[in-house]
């Protein structure tokens, strides 16, 4: 590994395209550019503005990193998805509630290619459920094949803990159904069959989508003359190659919230803090521990649908800069916002609407409008207004904190104006520049990380000590695999749950291992 | 005689996360099966006490073993039928009526798998008020009514027919053939006249945790205090107000144990709570001081939603409220507390009641 510094980050969102050039930790330059339909000539816009903004050439950018919300809203719109092709397997155990049970009638038309049930599955100690039926697979690989279904999801009972079934399962029918686009539960979730299984039916529909928005990402990079490798981040902080991403588009699910963290972080040189983003109608909180957002530890719904992701751990208040505030003895500001209307609607634009921006202004915290708008406004009015947008806030922080002790506290977003320069119980309140592309630069960041979470009977056969060890080592190992330089990777998280009313000391063992990204110089670069 | 759909279901499941005390496993998955049970076969007639028969026979069924692993391999749906109707078997006889052995967590809701099943009707009330981890702590064994002859059945097709000398040998048997099972089975047993259910059981249970999953329902859309309506359908007491700010977890005697610390916020600041559980609440401790201990129930709830949380669940930072609830006062009797008081659970101090009962 070397020192190649250079680094690109984008964050395609729904509206806008950021991206940064980032040299170490010091952002060169910054764009924002409209996103565009084909999603290739946004980007490519944004990459031409970059190198004209800072001179450095195609050659010197060691690697581009991309932050992208399009999966999600494909799911969120149920748009753009395949139908799937659904194996589980486990009979006769799970026959109760099949795939796709507790779904949203309108996701599960999207998706819900063909449900099979098959013959499979583990107990916890690891013995097979029943064994793996060859001949009923091939009848389904027929069946799947004569539907011309296109992508697979399999799960498998406990395939967390041993996923040998999902695999062979999947190569019988792919035999029989060449060309099938395959997604194994193993590889998306954690325990909890029907969550991991409805993520694995998610990451299924997504397959061609898939395959294409990387497409275009690389297409963006190549009209731009850039041939470094392309990362994209996942919801847990860390990357992963593009080649992964098409395989497992689900891993980029909620990685907006989690960039926009640890860009945050990274501008105000804060590892260990609380971040408050605010925006034009709510405020979002997040808590990062060395670097890395806490995570959620609740069942996620995406679009209706329970899932078991790695989430970051986010509490949304209606607060922002176009609150609607309503004058009183206490005022009251939010939930109701103009949203992006504010520059019509808000009263230092000339509007009729008293938001949280206005009052802003007139404690001159802000300028922007015209602040004659607001003089007249009464002093204690504004004055009772703020501080309880700032006790609302400090409540906020103070909730998602795991400790009495201050934290620091950093703000970003254009609704950050709204606070003074200190809040409650932050040990300091820290505004860093360029927090308009926060998730572009967060996304920069080049971390990879490894995660193991099984269940292991430990007792005679096999010690405490020596199952965590082998997890410890298994989680560095799928670092390794996802692009970290095995010198750098390190345990960053070890948890060790006792399962209630499981005999033969079971427990739950969860590890997650986080390196450097190993970025080769290429020739170009070095000799140029 | 009621009639039970799906929207009741759903606040039934709610409430019953409450009456767990933090244990009883997330009825999430038993709600699942229940409601495509009724999805399938119409709605569950609900009957009361005093509807049954004197001697007709009542068959309460139940899950046992894991709830972790109840979430991973999910039954097969045959199961509590086969156990059912192996015990009807056993005795020759059918049974009018199955019940809920457990109205804390999952267990409040899989009887009516069953009863949907079968159009069999479901009787308004429960073998302990609560959630408790092992099979003999149920009312009736106070009253000399024995666990078996119960039925267990798995997901493969396999059951047996389990006659114990005593509940605590019934209890053992069970717990190995579940293990070999797979850690989750479904159980019928405590088969009981419809004379001897109404001196040993918790009546009008089904309702409790119905009520309690529309109050905290209710409450919210009319963004009121949920745990102030949950103290007071109880008959409760709020013991504690703060934030989780250590879980230990640990292993002893193959049981999963925690003790859990809380930091005083509000009306508490500057003092702590401490928790022991084991799979439930068992004992609320502010310094030397016992507040409260099984068998009464100790309930956590999240302090903004009124949101139960289950032991497994709870994590630092949590804001939650502490209730205390009394439990049903044959627990209270010297033969209660020595099924399932304190010193039952290894603590050396005798019950002393926390809540006006």
């Amino acid at each position: 590994m070397i020192e190649a510094s250079i680094r690109i980050g984008i964050d395609v969102g729904g509206t806008n395209t950021d991206a940064v050039l980032m040299d170490g930790d010091t952002v060169l330059a910054e764009v924002k550019r409209p996103t565009t339909a084909d999603v290739t000539s946004g980007i490519v816009s944004g990459l031409g503005a970059l190198l004209e903004a800072t001179g450095v050439r195609p050659a010197e950018i060691a690697a581009v990193m991309i932050g992208t919300t399009h999966f999600t809203n494909a799911v969120v719109e149920a748009r753009r998805l395949l139908p799937v092709a659904i194996v589980r397997l486990g009979l006769p155990a799970t026959a109760a509630l099949p795939p796709l049970t507790d779904w949203p009638a309108r996701l599960r038309e999207a998706v819900g290619g063909q449900v099979f049930m098959c013959h499979g599955g583990h107990e916890f100690d690891g013995r097979p459920i029943s064994p793996l039926d060859r001949d009923e697979l091939r009848r389904v690989g027929a069946e799947i094949a004569a539907r011309g279904l296109r992508t697979l999801a399999v799960s498998s009972v406990f395939s967390p803990v041993n996923d040998e079934f999902e695999r062979e399962a999947a190569q019988i029918i792919c035999e029989e159904a060449p060309g099938l686009a395959v997604s194994l539960s193993a590889e998306v979730g954690r325990l909890g069959l029907l969550e991991r299984e409805n993520a694995t039916i998610i990451n299924a529909g997504l397959a061609e989508l898939a395959v294409q928005i990387t497409g275009a990402f690389r297409d963006a990079l190549a009209t731009s003359g850039i041939s470094s490798p392309v990362y994209l981040s996942q919801n847990d902080g860390t990357l992963m190659s593009a080649e992964y991403v098409e395989r497992y588009p689900v891993a980029t699910f909620a990685s907006g919230p989690t960039n926009s963290m640890r860009g945050a972080a990274m501008l105000s040189g804060e590892s260990d803090c609380a971040v408050v983003d605010i925006g034009g109608t709510t405020a979002d909180i997040g808590i990062l521990s060395q670097g890395f957002p806490r995570e959620a530890k609740t069942i996620i719904e995406i679009a209706g649908v329970r899932t078991n992701f790695r989430m970051p751990d986010v509490l949304a208040l209606g607060i922002g800069g176009g609150s609607h505030v309503t004058p009183g003895g206490d005022p009251l500001v939010g939930p109701e916002s103009v949203g992006y209307a504010l520059t019509e609607r808000g009263l230092v634009f000339g509007g009729d609407t008293l938001t949280a921006s206005d009052l802003a202004v007139a404690a001159g915290r802000a300028l922007i409008g015209d602040p004659a708008l607001v003089a007249g406004l009464s002093r204690e009015l504004v004055d009772a207004a703020l501080a309880s947008i700032e006790r609302r806030i400090a409540e906020a922080v103070d909730r998602m904190k795991v400790s009495a002790q201050p934290l620091p506290v950093v703000v970003v977003g254009g609704g950050s104006v709204l606070l003074g320069d200190s809040l409650t119980g932050a040990s300091r309140l820290v505004r860093p520049e360029h927090f308009a592309v926060a998730n572009a630069i967060g996304a920069s960041i080049a971390q990879v990380g490894g995660e193991v979470d099984h269940m292991v009977s430990v007792g005679p056969g096999l010690s405490r000590e020596h199952a965590l060890e082998r997890a410890r080592e298994q989680a560095c190992e799928r670092a390794v695999d996802a692009g970290a330089a095995r010198d750098s990777v390190r345990v960053v998280d070890v948890e060790e749950l006792a399962l209630a009313y499981v005999p033969g000391n079971a427990v739950r063992i969860k590890v997650k291992a986080i390196g450097e990204l190993a970025i080769r110089r290429r020739v170009g670069a070095a000799t140029g | 005689m009621r009639q039970l759909g799906e929207a009741q279901l759903e606040d039934i499941a709610l409430g019953a996360g409450v009456l767990g005390a933090g244990g009883g496993g997330d009825p999430y998955i038993g709600k699942l099966l229940a409601r495509e049970a009724i999805r399938a076969n119409g709605s569950i007639s609900v009957v009361e006490l005093d509807e049954v028969d004197d001697d007709a026979l009542v068959i309460p069924t139940a899950m046992m073993g894991a709830p972790t692993v109840m979430v991973e391999k999910l039954p097969s749906g045959d199961e509590v039928v086969r156990a059912f109707e192996q015990l009807q078997y056993h005795l020759g006889r059918r049974a009018a009526c199955t019940m809920s052995i457990e109205i804390g967590g999952l267990n409040s809701v899989i009887p009516l798998c069953l009863a949907a099943r079968l159009s069999l009707p479901v009787v308004d009330a429960d073998l302990m008020g609560r959630a408790f981890p092992e099979l003999q702590m149920c009312i009736p064994g106070l009253y000399g009514i024995g666990t078996s002859p119960m039925a267990i059945a798995d997901d493969k097709g396999n059951s047996s027919i389990i006659d114990g000398v005593d509940n605590l040998w019934t209890e053992r048997l069970a717990r190995s053939h579940t293990i070999d099972m797979g850690c989750a089975a479904l159980v019928a047993l405590y088969p009981m006249t419809g004379a001897q259910l109404r001196d040993c059981t918790v009546p009008g249970s089904l309702q409790t945790a119905e009520r309690l999953g529309r109050l905290i329902r209710e409450t919210r859309v009319r963004h009121d205090d949920p745990i102030d309506a949950i103290e007071m359908a109880l008959g409760g007491r709020r013991l504690f107000a703060g934030k989780v700010l250590d879980v230990n977890r640990r292993t002893e005697r193959g049981f999963a144990r925690a003790e859990v610390v809380l930091d005083g916020l509000g009306d508490d600041v500057g003092a702590q709570l401490r928790l022991h559980t084991q799979n439930e609440h068992l004992v609320a401790q502010r310094g030397d001081e016992v507040l409260a201990s099984v068998p009464d129930l100790i309930i956590v709830l999240d302090s903004e939603s009124g949101q139960p949380i289950t032991t497994e669940e709870l994590r630092y930072g949590f804001r939650v409220t502490v209730l205390v609830a009394p439990c049903d006062p044959r627990w209270r009797t010297d033969a209660g507390l020595e099924l399932v008081g304190p010193r039952y659970f290894g603590y050396d101090f005798d019950y002393r009641a926390a809540a006006a009962g």
